[in-house]
């Protein structure tokens, strides 16, 4: 098969190759458009990180009160509902079912509704993982708060969570890439992602295999960047002398 | 807004819904059945210490791994058809994508799995004259596929989940059967609210009957 790589440099409304395959004045390459779309990967997958770390850190928290019942049971149902239903339904349940039933989530654009939908979607995921690295500490850490008189949450905020948040960081780690694979299912509510991309420009161009190979660099590049992003952080903040278990990754 | 779940009678059902279901069925039977399969063959290579085993497997697994599961069903829906030479159905193409994508997932499983058992079985193996294979098929991977069980089930709760991602390629499963019902009947928002409902009944069903597993094996051991 002969390969046509100028496709890239290509005029996404006449097909003209353009010079120097960046568009110029108001005219864009498929290339420029590739980029932008990586962009928007970039930000649906980093806003939904957000999300899902903050949700999943407080009903991971909430998961291991002691002496709430309800909560905890509160945190189990929410791990539980998010994590059974697939992620492209919830997608269509935050995009079609959720404003139809709530009014005022009508004037909500599509990119919020699917960062919401993602967010909540890994946050169940990091929950669990925070559960477990809170329940991975001895005892007796919590006990040592106790004894110098912290309330709960200066127990946690001191005592605890330090200590489990860096034991959770190989799983963070696979959850944050996990989270820029999913991005790509937000393809089926049209935001312009590279997965939408993909699918628009191969039909236009009829060179599929380009763009597909330019698409899956750029997915494999976004993962390897946060991996060696939270390689960073985890040797910044790695405590001497303490050797972290790691949790469980899996899934996809 | 009110909903209206009464246009979902048995006919509309059984005309959509089954058929759909029936496929996200075989397809996640067939995929853990394929990935189970090749994901050994796979493991076995990473693990059996030879660079030109290792290496290949290795890029195909982490190669796999690092591509979302949507752009390789698009990928492989694109690619087949030029190694086959003819245009192929969106199911059939389905099919080889979540045998040949959940293989990687599965041989990460079965190696982490084959690796806990302790070297001592394989010098005992060993000891008493078997092969490479028989060692591996009479004692290794038998305590290694318990060990790995409840960790296996997950995953295919998880492949079930994803098999909805065949919504990429038009092929029908279960949540294309929803879709269609609520297009044909002007009803959106209450056939995805099924699907959703469906789909948790199905999972949550699972994996409570997985977290069981979990802990009978573990009595056992």
């Amino acid at each position: 098969m002969n390969w046509d790589w100028q496709v890239y440099c290509k005029d996404t409304i006449e097909g003209e190759v353009m010079p120097g395959c960046f568009g110029s004045g108001g005219d864009i390459t498929y290339l420029d458009w590739m980029l932008s779309a990586w962009g928007w990967t970039v930000s649906v997958a980093l806003c939904a990180l957000l999300v899902a770390l903050v949700v999943g850190s407080i009903i991971g928290v909430l998961r291991t009160l002691p002496d709430s019942p309800w909560l905890v049971r509160l945190g189990n149902a929410w791990v539980e509902l998010f994590r059974n239903i697939p992620l492209l339904v919830q997608i269509f349940l935050w995009y079609y079912v959720v404003p139809a039933l709530i009014p005022a989530m009508r004037s909500f654009s599509p990119f919020i509704l699917v960062v919401i939908a993602l967010g909540l979607f890994t946050s169940a995921r990091i929950a669990e993982q925070v559960r477990a690295g809170i329940q991975a500490l001895p005892k007796g850490q919590r006990y040592a708060g106790m004894a110098v008189g912290f309330t709960t949450a200066q127990t946690y905020r001191y005592v605890i969570l330090p200590m489990a948040y860096r034991i959770i960081i190989p799983p963070l780690t696979s959850e944050s890439m996990n989270i820029f694979k999913n991005s790509s299912v937000a393809f089926a509510v049209s935001i312009a992602e590279l997965t939408q991309f993909y699918l628009q420009a191969s039909e236009e161009t009829s060179r599929p295999m380009e763009i597909y190979i330019g698409v899956v660099i750029l997915y494999v590049i976004s993962a390897m960047a946060i991996n060696r992003i939270m390689a960073f952080v985890e040797k910044k903040v790695r405590v001497p002398g303490f050797v972290a278990a790691g949790g469980t990754g899996g899934g996809h | 807004m009110n909903l209206d779940f009464g246009f979902y009678n048995w006919d509309v059902i059984s005309n959509f819904v089954v058929k759909g279901f029936y496929f996200s069925v075989f397809l996640t039977a067939v995929a853990t059945l394929g990935g189970i399969f090749f994901g050994t063959l796979l493991a076995l290579m990473r693990l059996s210490g030879r660079k030109w085993l290792d290496a290949p497997a290795a890029f195909y697994v982490n190669g796999m791994r690092s591509i979302p599961l949507v752009m390789v069903i698009l990928g492989f829906f694109l690619l087949v058809p030029f190694v086959v030479g003819r245009p192929i159905g969106a199911e059939t193409s389905a099919i080889i994508t979540f045998i040949a994508f959940e293989a990687a997932y599965f041989s990460e499983i079965m190696r982490a799995g084959i690796q806990s058992i302790p070297r001592g079985q394989v010098f005992a193996g060993q000891a008493l004259g078997m092969t490479y294979a028989q060692n591996m098929r009479l004692v290794i991977l038998p305590q290694a596929f318990r060990n790995m069980l409840p960790v296996l089930l997950t995953q295919t709760i998880i492949l079930f989940q994803d098999t909805s991602l065949v919504y990429a390629i038009g092929a029908y499963d279960l949540l294309k059967g929803f879709e269609t019902a609520g297009k044909n009947f002007g009803r959106p928002t209450e056939s995805y609210l099924l699907a959703a409902v469906v789909y948790f009944v199905i999972c949550f069903s699972l994996s409570y009957f997985v977290k069981r597993l979990h802990k009978k094996i573990a009595i056992i051991r």
